[in-house]
């Protein structure tokens, strides 16, 4: 049994992974799938609307659930799902509870709302949820609302976001963030519910077909109008009116779901439904995709789904003969969307960090090798998932912070994996482990600010430098942050068990030095890519801006710590802390910069993030002055240290 | 070699020195960078890294409070070169390390060009316009032009410094004293008719009287628009001929009225304008093209097509200049650096001089060879000593 473990493992992490390739299916008559993956432009990118439906609900309430803290079931089955009421059913979606206000991030805000305690506090009818709720296993209070709920403060919040709106963002108050964070959430709802057919407005598919069949009568009346010569004034009138209609849809619409004309010049501009609409008065036809999500607006309202599905159906045919590349992308999307591979790394990471500590103790090689089948596992799934955001987008791995964060977990995984095959320890499967699952656990708070395939500014647009120097520079992070990790493991067994014995002592001391030699070449030579590539833009090599002093520091820290080795200046036991204090200089040039808010390169700004990298560097300062403790009180040290042996107490 | 004397080499070749200031640069690094969020790239440049001490001011008295950029630079500097002079032996396991500290001994020079040869100007150009000249982004000047002649100006400028220490001016093309009344970094611009109360204006002619100029601190930020203001009183020799508020904003803000006057039966021009340098060539914009993502305003794209020409015919061709693609011409490298946002026809394009752009492109490859071969060492050398206690085992 025991020796058929590590395979088995094998097996069971592999039909985990593999689990997500069975392709999603619809719970309901609606063909939902197929609706989700219709392609969109928001923000310059062809998307499915199931992105634009997770994105949006990740944006407004930080999950891509939407559902009752006291209902057993979620209360849609899918974020597309959710998204096809917001569309066309707007009564419906106004019900939902989206939004998120918290009142443990700003209890004004909820006051501001006007939310009661009633409406706030959840009141469980199962006794043993209440039970539950009382030992805070469960939620007392709720977080997120509906817009109906929010509706009739509406205006308040506009007051609050005007006085708010101007401060600079790094002066904000929490109040203030949170201010902005539900209006913007708010105007993004309304902006989806204006993205393809009025809202409210039940009888919009009679109004086109209507308008159709009235257009050419229609147009000689306004031209008429225009020329002041008698018309049909009613019938101008109506043109008027229903005009009207179609510049607010194409004024606030969030989606851009009509494809150019066959004969358009830039054939990646799409429109949006009300401006393909407002066409119709140059052309004399009206669009025929605006008519079909008005049509699919009416069957989802009149539970029509066989209509419903025939016009999700015929609408991909027409998209299949000219935009078949990219119905393939966002096709594969939805697929990627759905399998969620990061998330299904981040568990087996922390499973094989589990399985690697738990191999020190009992079975070395038994669990070692559970743990490296983990790490493997883990790591080819976010290979896969990072493989296919480059092919989604066209671009090299990094292209901003979020996929710098999945790319310094890829590349520490990647050198534990050779560390592993090397030692066969359990310590590079450990720290694997530890650095994939977290960076994947901050990979997935900043993918809460929206879709993370961005489109890529002018300056940052040239992919020889993005797959160079930025790919370099973060397996510099991805090196240091290693090395630092790797110390912790060695501060961690020697501190508290007995299980650093000197031959393990040493093979730490080795692997952490090899990896910050690894560390130094990424980080100096993509730091000197970055000055090279700043010369070729912007003229000058270097200028200290924030993010070039944050990878130079990186670069000098590793520079210090061989230095500091090789001139003797410290031995095991310190070069460890060096590398510790490596986890603070990297975290800072990594997430420190961004907070500064200022700089050609900064990424955005994070305030949450902040308090986290203080705590981060106050643990990793409080880990380095433990290691300080003489070496009577490491555990592992204890025993083989003899009174007064001067030359073993200066590892 | 006596006592102190060696005491002397033993302090420069060490490694400990050299720990101690790349620890000491890491804290200048992390102070200037925080710095940064106040006083701007610019401001950090001078008083951290271009200089040797980092001053404070403790009351008025600046006092240094740690050693800035040159000292670090420069003493880094000699312990690289003294320990790799004191140790220097040709053997190839050294190779490595040898051309890594060469490497970068190349990059602390040419860092040390750039930043005393260095000049940054710019371009702003609209479609169909020529230009021989570049601007500063931060220097004035005062241009006195005699507009007499229908077919030549005659053009007096006075450096923004002279402006500001406010000595009287006397030039032999100009039959009246130049008084530089007041010289301001940065002012407040505002219309008099949106202040009636403000007190009167220093200026009594030209558009002045109608502004009132409020001194306001010099913004270090990068995106920060500064406007610098002068009051300029002529006077010939019979008595004062009138004072002028100068100023200058960009073209993008605003385009103030020229103002001229006449004096001694010549017809006269004052200006405070950028600083420019003058080219022996000439640029004309034939095309800007800006493309944004479809529905959102993420830039895509800049682009400018120009024409160079050259006064002897010698030259006369178009280039193409985008992001990432500059022109290198003359000594000189123009980038494509922004945009007008309030006029689509117009091109921003960054003049830069740098004689040394080339040390880091060398010394990036010379480092990274360097450090292959060091660290290729290494790891030859483990694999090879594994191999060996692996095969008794």
């Amino acid at each position: 049994m025991k020796k058929f473990l590590p395979l088995l493992t094998l097996v069971l992490a592999l039909g985990y992974v593999g689990a997500v390739l069975v392709p999603p299916h619809n719970t309901g008559a609606f063909d939902l799938v197929g609706f989700g993956r219709l392609p969109v432009l928001v923000n310059g990118r062809i998307k499915p609307l199931d992105t634009v439906a997770r994105t949006s609900l990740l944006i407004m309430q930080g999950r891509q659930a939407v559902s009752d803290p006291t209902l057993p079931e979620p209360m849609v089955a899918s974020p597309t799902e959710w998204l096809a009421d917001v569309l066309f059913a707007p009564a419906k979606a106004d019900d939902y509870p989206t939004f998120r206000v918290s009142s443990a991030q700003s209890p004004e805000l909820v006051e501001l709302m006007g939310l009661t305690e009633e409406q706030t506090k959840i009141s469980y009818k199962d006794a043993s949820a209440r039970v539950m709720a009382v030992a805070d296993f469960l939620p007392r209070t709720r977080t997120r609302f509906s817009f109906n709920q929010l509706a009739p403060k509406l205006a308040e919040l506009d007051k609050q976001y005007q006085l708010a709106e101007p401060v600079d963002a790094a002066k904000r108050t929490p109040f203030q963030r949170e201010v902005l964070h539900l209006h913007e959430s708010l105007v993004l709802y309304q902006r989806l519910q204006h993205s393809l057919v009025p809202p409210g407005e039940d009888g919009f598919l009679a109004d086109l077909l209507n308008f159709q069949k009235q257009l050419p009568q229609g147009i000689d009346a306004l031209r008429a109008k225009q020329e002041n010569r008698p018309h049909d004034e009613a019938l101008e009138k109506q043109m008027i009116e229903i005009g009207n209609q179609f510049m607010t849809l194409d004024r606030y619409a969030y989606v851009r779901a009509v494809p150019p004309a066959p004969d358009a010049k830039d054939q990646t501009a799409w429109s949006t439904t009300g401006a393909a609409l407002l066409e119709a008065y140059g052309t004399g036809q009206v669009d025929p995709t605006a008519l079909v999500y008005a049509a699919l607006a009416q069957t989802w309202r009149q539970h029509q789904p066989e209509q419903f599905n025939h016009l999700v159906e015929e609408s991909r045919k027409q998209l299949e003969k000219r935009f078949a590349s990219q119905l393939a992308k966002s096709d594969f999307e939805t697929k990627f969307n759905a399998a969620e591979p990061f998330y299904r790394s981040t568990v087996l990471y922390a499973f094989a960090f589990f399985v690697a500590i738990f191999s020190w103790l009992k079975w070395p090689d038994v669990l070692g090798r559970c743990a490296f089948y983990l790490v493997l596992v883990a790591f080819l799934t976010a290979t896969a998932g990072i493989a296919t955001r480059m092919w989604l987008e066209g671009r090299p791995p990094v292209t901003n912070l979020y996929s710098s964060a999945l790319f310094v977990g890829w590349g520490a995984a990647g050198l534990c994996l050779i560390l592993e095959q090397i030692y066969r320890n359990g310590i590079g499967s450990a720290a694997a482990g530890v650095v994939g699952f977290l960076t994947l656990l901050i990979a997935h708070h900043l993918s809460l600010s929206g879709d993370t395939l961005e489109m890529m500014r002018a300056v940052l647009d040239t992919n020889l430098w993005l797959a160079t120097h930025v790919v370099i520079v973060v397996s510099g992070y991805a090196a240091t942050f290693l090395s630092g990790f790797l110390a912790l493991i060695y501060i961690f067994r020697g501190l508290f068990t007995r299980s650093l014995d000197k031959a393990t002592a040493d093979t730490l001391a080795r692997m952490v030095y090899g990896i910050v030699c690894f560390a130094t070449l990424c980080s100096l030579i993509g730091t000197i890519l970055g000055g090279i590539w700043a010369d070729q833009s912007w003229g000058r090599f270097w200028g200290w801006d924030p993010k070039e002093n944050g990878a130079l520091i990186i670069v000098i820290w590793n520079a210090i710590i061989l230095h500091a080795r090789w001139g003797g200046m410290v031995k095991q036991r310190g070069l460890m802390c060096l590398a510790v204090f490596g986890n603070i200089v990297t975290s800072w040039s990594w997430f420190g910069v961004n907070m500064l808010g200022i700089g050609l390169h900064s990424y955005g700004f994070m305030d949450e993030a902040f308090a986290w990298l203080v705590a981060f560097v106050v643990s990793q300062l409080a880990i380095i002055g433990l290691a300080n403790l003489p070496l009577e009180k490491w555990r592992s040290f204890k025993a083989v240290v003899p009174r007064a042996a001067a030359p073993v107490a200066v590892r | 070699m006596n006592a102190t004397l060696r005491q002397f080499r033993d302090f420069f070749v060490s490694l400990r020195l050299t720990v101690v200031l790349l620890a000491l640069s890491i804290v200048l690094i992390f102070a200037a960078t925080i710095a940064q969020v106040d006083i701007g790239v610019l401001g950090v440049q001078q008083r951290y890294f271009r200089t040797f001490f980092v001053l404070w001011k403790i009351g008025e008295v600046p006092v240094p409070v740690f050693p800035g950029g040159y000292f670090l630079g420069g003493l880094l500097f000699c312990n690289l070169i003294a320990a790799h002079l004191y140790r220097f032996k040709m053997t190839w396991r050294k190779t490595g390390i040898f051309l890594t500290h060469l490497g970068l001994i190349l990059l602390l020079v040419g860092e040390l060009l750039s930043g005393l040869l260095q000049d940054d100007s710019n371009m702003r150009l609209e479609e169909g316009e020529t230009k021989n000249y570049s601007e500063s982004y931060q220097y004035y000047e005062l241009a006195i032009t005699d507009t007499t002649s229908p077919d030549y100006d005659d053009v007096v400028v006075i450096p923004e410094k002279l402006l500001a220490k406010g000595d009287v001016i006397q030039h032999p093309k100009l039959p009246f004293r130049v008084v530089p009344k007041a010289y301001f970094t940065n002012v407040d611009l505002q219309r008099r008719t949106d202040a009636p109360n403000a007190p009167p204006s220093p200026a009594t002619t030209g558009f002045g009287p109608n502004f009132i100029a409020t001194p306001a601190p010099f913004d270090y930020k990068p995106d920060a628009l500064n406007v610098p203001a002068a009051y300029i009183e002529l006077a010939g020799a019979e008595g004062p001929i009138g004072t002028w508020l100068t100023t200058y904003l960009p073209p993008q803000f605003m385009t103030l009225p020229p103002q001229t006057f006449s004096y001694g039966g010549r017809s006269w021009k004052i200006a405070l304008r950028p600083e420019r340098s003058y080219k022996p060539f000439a640029v004309t914009l034939l095309k800007f093209s800006h493309d944004i993502y479809p529905g959102t305003d993420i830039p895509k794209n800049f682009s400018s097509r120009v024409k160079i020409t050259t006064p002897d015919g010698r030259d006369d061709r178009e280039v193409l200049i985008y992001m990432n693609n500059p022109l290198r011409y003359a000594g000189l490298t123009f980038f494509q650096a922004s945009f007008d946002p309030n006029n689509d026809k117009a091109t921003i394009l960054q003049v830069v001089r740098n004689p040394g752009w080339r040390l880091p492109y060398v010394a990036c490859v010379m480092m990274a060879v360097g450090l292959l071969v060091q660290f290729g060492i290494h790891l030859i050398g483990f694999f090879r000593k594994r191999r060996a206690t692996a095969v008794p085992a």
